[in-house]
């Protein structure tokens, strides 16, 4: 591969943020002799570092350069249009700002069977996992092969140390029921900006969770952040049909469409067998 | 694009040239999101996918011949009443892929 390509792979192999921009589409002025860059001339752009590469006009650079960095903070590929000095509202240059985003987070409090299932679903969707657990003997690397990560940890406290690397694209799946652990998970997790949380266990778990949550002064319409119990409603039973159910509900919330969440019904979350 | 680094890599240290087409355009309904990548080696052995499956074997056709003359170009795969025969997207969709030779 030739300089802009490596470079981008080893961003994208070190999980790095990064844009390729691309000289797509050429449509030059009628009767005008400026000089427009080849088709196929690249810029790579990364947030914290000097760019990579040249259109051949230091106008149209700067000018795409700025656009690359608003696609990065974006998240966002996009096709834009120059002149052949960069000017807005002319069409010589087609440029496509391919945006490689870091990879989104999930992070899964609560090394239990369900756990490992998802995980391998979230990777599936191309998640970076972290597993986490206070207990030693529950989160080990060896339970959960698939995550990037395994963490032996209480996991407010692990929170506590990645919180400001959470954004809106990222999500928290509390699967500990347990209030000794997940009252205090879920108590740091509702101060991320993370666009999902959800949090496992019975309606009647849930009940005593909001209660004490109450007690520890959270207010209503934040406990109601919390997608409990988890999932949508697809009559899982497996921890794999529960994988499937809960990253549908992710799916689902950050498309903004409505499914059938669990959190939103009533009565039992599993169907008792008609005999 | 991540999917197919490891294909252009064994093919180039096998010796293969390679092209990379991507969607970078999609308009209407259309089955994959920009930035969707499909290479190509000189073989014509294929990873990574452009499309669900419609506009792949001309993909393909377009990057042998990037590959023959060196020159990138951009393509427009779309269905209208007068290229009812013609490669397009059973969705109704129009896609652009730009396909560049990656050396």
């Amino acid at each position: 591969m030739d300089g802009p390509f490596s470079l981008v792979r080893d961003c994208l192999r070190a999980e790095k943020p990064v844009a390729l921009v691309t000289v797509v589409e050429l449509v030059p002025h009628e009767g005008s002799e400026d000089v427009l860059p080849r088709l196929g001339a690249k810029l790579v752009v990364r947030p914290d570092a000097e760019p990579m590469g040249s259109m051949g006009e230091a106008n149209l650079d700067r000018v795409v350069i700025r656009d690359a960095r608003g696609a990065l903070d974006a998240g966002q590929s996009v096709a834009r249009h120059y002149g052949p000095h960069g000017e807005a509202r002319r069409e010589d240059i087609t440029a496509f700002i391919e945006v490689f985003a870091a990879p989104r987070r999930m992070l899964i409090f609560g090394a239990v069977d369900f756990t490992a299932a998802l995980v391998r679903i979230a990777k599936v969707l191309g998640y970076h996992v972290t597993v986490c657990d206070a207990r030693p003997a529950f989160a080990t690397a060896v339970r959960f092969p698939e995550a990037d990560e395994v963490v032996v940890d209480w996991p407010h406290r692990f929170l506590a140390k990645v919180a400001d690397r959470l954004g809106p694209l990222d999500a928290i799946c509390v699967l500990t029921h347990d209030h000794k652990f997940d009252v205090p998970a879920l108590l740091a997790a509702l101060d991320t900006k993370v666009g999902y949380l959800g949090a496992m266990g019975s309606r009647s778990t849930h009940e005593g969770r909001i209660r004490r949550l109450r007690a520890e002064g959270v207010e209503p319409e934040r406990i109601q952040q919390i997608m409990s119990p988890i999932g949508i409603d697809i009559g899982a039973r497996t921890p794999e049909e529960t994988a499937v159910s809960i990253c549908a509900e992710i799916i689902s919330q950050r498309a903004g469409v409505m499914a059938p969440s669990l959190r939103d019904g009533s009565g039992p979350i599993h169907q008792r067998e008609s005999s | 694009m991540r999917d197919v680094l490891d294909d252009i890599e064994q093919w180039q240290s096998a010796g293969h040239r390679v092209a990379l087409a991507r969607v970078v355009a999609v308009i209407g309904s259309g089955p994959r999101e920009p930035g969707a990548a499909m290479a190509v080696n000189d073989d014509g052995e294929v990873a990574g996918s452009v499309s669900g499956g419609c506009v792949e074997g001309a993909v393909v056709a377009e990057a042998l011949e990037v590959l023959a003359c060196g020159e990138p170009r951009l393509c427009t795969f779309g269905y209208s009443d007068d290229e009812a025969f013609s490669v397009g997207l059973t969705c109704g969709g129009t896609i652009r892929i730009f396909v560049e030779p990656l050396d």
